[in-house]
């Protein structure tokens, strides 16, 4: 087992160097760079440009080097901590996201409970019922959550919980508590903005989630040993909860995974249109605005996060079902 | 699998002395039909049970055939502009006219600023009967840009309107963009998917069926790729695609992202289908006979997973459209003058609209249908290619 982790942690290095390559490459892939759009912005208001302190930032910000010490750079700076500045804010980068990851992760939580509370019971009610009315009725449901753009679902939830309950138009909290400190009024308001986001979000993961656990519940159903189960007369609730249910969970475990990274960068879309002060608008208009580091070193940090979350849910996989091989992963 | 190392195989034979497959035992001529059915008729005899499926393929079918007419059956030109008529709500559609039959008819609008809010207010006015015309000379069009025509499905009356869905902030008619959009939204989706197609395929593949170096980088890659979170990734790529390119460059360049991020999961659905089907008795006996690494995969693995990998790539194609409607949202997919679903969603991504100007919410309906639509189909398509169930 400790070989197995330390062999998985090994294998993370030359994934981490391929994904910090690929990340710069594509933050340096679009024409220009931030000093440029930053010139042409200070012209188009009409400000004199001090070409002696942009020469300055030039060589500050180390645009004048090719970009392949630039990549170093960036790589040796985040290796000790530092993920360098946001041109835009003109603060550390860690200071920029700092400051958003608290909602953040607040919204995801909220999200993922909410999505935990429907898929479950949903899930297992349509794989015990497979085929009844109620089983096609959510599977519809389901696909609906999917065909829906997010984004559009927010627009409109958004201006009804403007209509039917008064609530603020964007954001988390109403306008006369933003810089407040927490308070149970400002409670209160966060929660009363907060089903809109956590709705949206959560319904296409719900769809998702509903869908795999039927699909495992069922395969699981079908064994024998469930048959045998229900013969020898143990009670229907145990019979399912016991083992069949416990089984499919698998894919749960494996999900955990990809859960880290999502908790972290809040959903884009859905959080620009409702002005939500998570991380999620702030890695989109970095990208926009070509603020390279704000973006890169994010946009690294979720990957580093992905790749320890499947490391975390591999060990747990293998913890949890001693079936799953050790040494050979899914190879033959 | 392996040949030992000093052995070199048999030339290839197959032979060809006369053999009666009856001989042992006489089959009724309908097991005679499903045994000798080829897997293309086996799918479509299951698929033409799972009856959401088949409608689902059928209205896709009535919808790609309608991107071939669109200027057909649209009322409006993409881009007329009723200058007279902005924001304009839809106009229902009526039969009866004081209790008198006329046929299907609207009733013409009385256009009013209302000068509290400066809110354009339109009002139905029972005294214009504008009968819709059907089979009619409308407005002049351009088919597919090349042939004039003014032929059209329907038409509104002489010097009346038609706007069953209501008009944009320009006067152009929703309805009429949205039959033009769908030209774009639902081509989008399958030309993504073939460039996902051939690069998982290939890619796939060859970590598939020659696994080593090959295997283990690709691999790493898709890893890689997966890990990165999808929409930042996209504005990303899209930020690369210069602004001096043309609108229909810029179409393609979409495609091939959307294409570019999808592949990874196909790449991995084929490695792992030939990782399995190549230990097949079939795979042995083609290797023994002599067949090379062309003809076993061509001949004997590919058949074995086409039908499946069709199925996933349909699938595929859903997300593909949601992915340009967002991205156009974002102002980073594509843009005016070209037209599609997610262009025409742009127009209502603020509270006023959907609060002012519901209407322009209608290109969301196409939206939700053909992504329906597509699920059921695929799934369809999934089942009748999945040869135990």
């Amino acid at each position: 087992m400790f070989y197995y982790i330390f062999r998985r942690v090994l294998m993370m290095i030359p994934t981490l160097i391929i994904t910090s390559a690929l990340i710069f490459a594509i933050i340096e892939a679009p024409p220009g760079d931030y000093l440029e759009s930053y010139i042409a912005e200070l012209k188009a208001q009409g400000e004199a440009v001090d070409n002696a302190r942009i020469e300055y930032l030039r060589e500050e910000y180390g645009f004048n080097k090719s970009p392949i010490e630039r990549y170093f750079t960036w790589v040796s700076g985040m290796l000790v901590g530092d993920f360098g500045y946001s041109f835009a804010y003109e603060l550390p980068v860690t200071a920029v996201v700092g400051d958003r990851l608290f909602l953040t992760v607040v919204v995801s939580i909220a999200t993922i409970i909410f999505t935990w509370l429907i898929a479950f019971p949903i899930g297992i009610y349509s794989a015990t019922r497979q085929y009844s009315w109620g089983d096609y009725g959510f599977t519809f449901l389901g696909l609906l959550g999917i065909a829906i753009p997010n984004f559009l679902l927010a627009l409109v939830l958004m201006y009804l919980a403007n209509v039917w309950f008064g609530t603020s138009i964007g954001g988390l909290v109403d306008p006369e508590f933003v810089g407040q400190p927490m308070s149970w009024p400002k409670f209160m308001s966060v929660l009363s903005h907060l089903w809109v986001p956590v709705i949206v979000i959560g319904t296409a993961g719900t769809a998702g989630m509903v869908r795999r656990i039927r699909a495992n519940l069922l395969d699981e159903l079908q064994k024998q040993y469930v048959t045998t189960a229900r013969a020898k007369g143990l009670h229907p609730f145990r019979a399912l909860v016991k083992y069949p249910l416990r089984m499919s969970l698998n894919f749960f475990i494996s999900d955990i995974g990809s859960l880290l990274p999502a908790v972290i960068s809040g959903a884009e879309v859905v959080a620009i249109v409702l002005s939500l002060e998570t991380t999620g608008p702030l890695l989109i208009a970095a990208l926009q605005k070509q603020d390279m580091y704000l973006a890169g070193s994010f946009l690294m940090f979720l990957s580093l996060l992905t790749v320890i979350g499947v490391l975390i849910s591999d060990i747990a996989l293998a913890w949890l079902d001693p079936r799953i091989r050790l040494s050979g992963g899914v190879r033959k | 699998m392996t040949l030992p190392a000093n052995a070199t195989p048999l030339p290839h034979t197959v032979s060809d002395r006369p053999f009666d497959p009856d001989a042992i035992y006489q089959f009724t001529d309908a097991q005679k039909a499903l045994f000798e059915a080829s897997q293309l008729r086996l799918m479509w005899w299951k698929f033409k049970r799972h009856k959401p499926a088949l409608i689902s393929g059928i209205f896709l079918a009535v919808l790609y055939f309608s991107i071939l007419i669109s200027e057909i059956l649209a009322p409006y030109n993409l881009e007329t502009r009723n200058s007279k008529f902005i924001y304009a709500p839809p106009q229902s559609v009526h039969l009866f006219h004081n209790g008198e039959f006329v046929g299907p008819f609207v009733y013409g609008f009385d256009f009013k600023l209302n000068m509290d809010n400066l809110k354009r207010e339109y009002v139905p006015n029972p005294d214009k009967v504008q009968p819709i015309r059907f089979f009619c000379s409308g407005e002049k069009y351009k088919f597919w840009g090349l042939i004039e025509g003014s032929f059209r499905l329907m038409c509104p009356a002489k010097n009346g309107t038609l706007f069953l869905m209501g008009t944009d902030r320009l006067g152009r008619d929703v309805l009429s963009r949205i039959i033009y959009g769908a030209r774009i939204s639902l081509t989008i989706g399958l030309l993504g998917v073939g460039v996902s197609l051939v690069l998982g395929v290939v890619i796939g593949g060859l970590a598939g069926y020659y696994g080593g170096l090959f295997d283990t980088l690709s691999q790493r890659l898709i890893e890689v790729i997966q890990s990165l979170p999808s929409i930042p990734l996209w504005l990303a790529l899209a930020a690369i695609l210069p602004i001096t390119w043309s609108p229909i460059v810029v179409y393609f360049g979409i495609t091939v992202i959307l294409g570019l991020l999808d592949w990874t999961g196909l790449a991995r659905t084929v490695r792992s289908k030939l990782l399995s089907l190549r230990e097949e008795d079939y795979v042995s006996a083609a290797q023994v006979m002599g067949a090379n690494d062309r003809r076993i995969v061509f001949r004997h693995l590919v058949p074995g997973f086409a039908s499946h990998l069709i199925a996933t790539a349909t699938i595929a194609i859903p997300t593909m459209i949601l992915g340009e409607t967002t991205l156009s949202f974002l102002g980073l997919g594509l843009r005016p003058p070209i037209t599609s679903w997610g262009v025409l969603l742009t127009e209502a991504q603020n509270i006023n609209a959907v609060a002012l100007y519901p209407w322009l919410l209608w290109p969301v309906a196409p939206v939700i249908l053909v992504v329906l639509a597509y699920n059921f189909f695929g799934d369809g398509l999934r089942d009748a290619a999945d040869p135990y169930k």
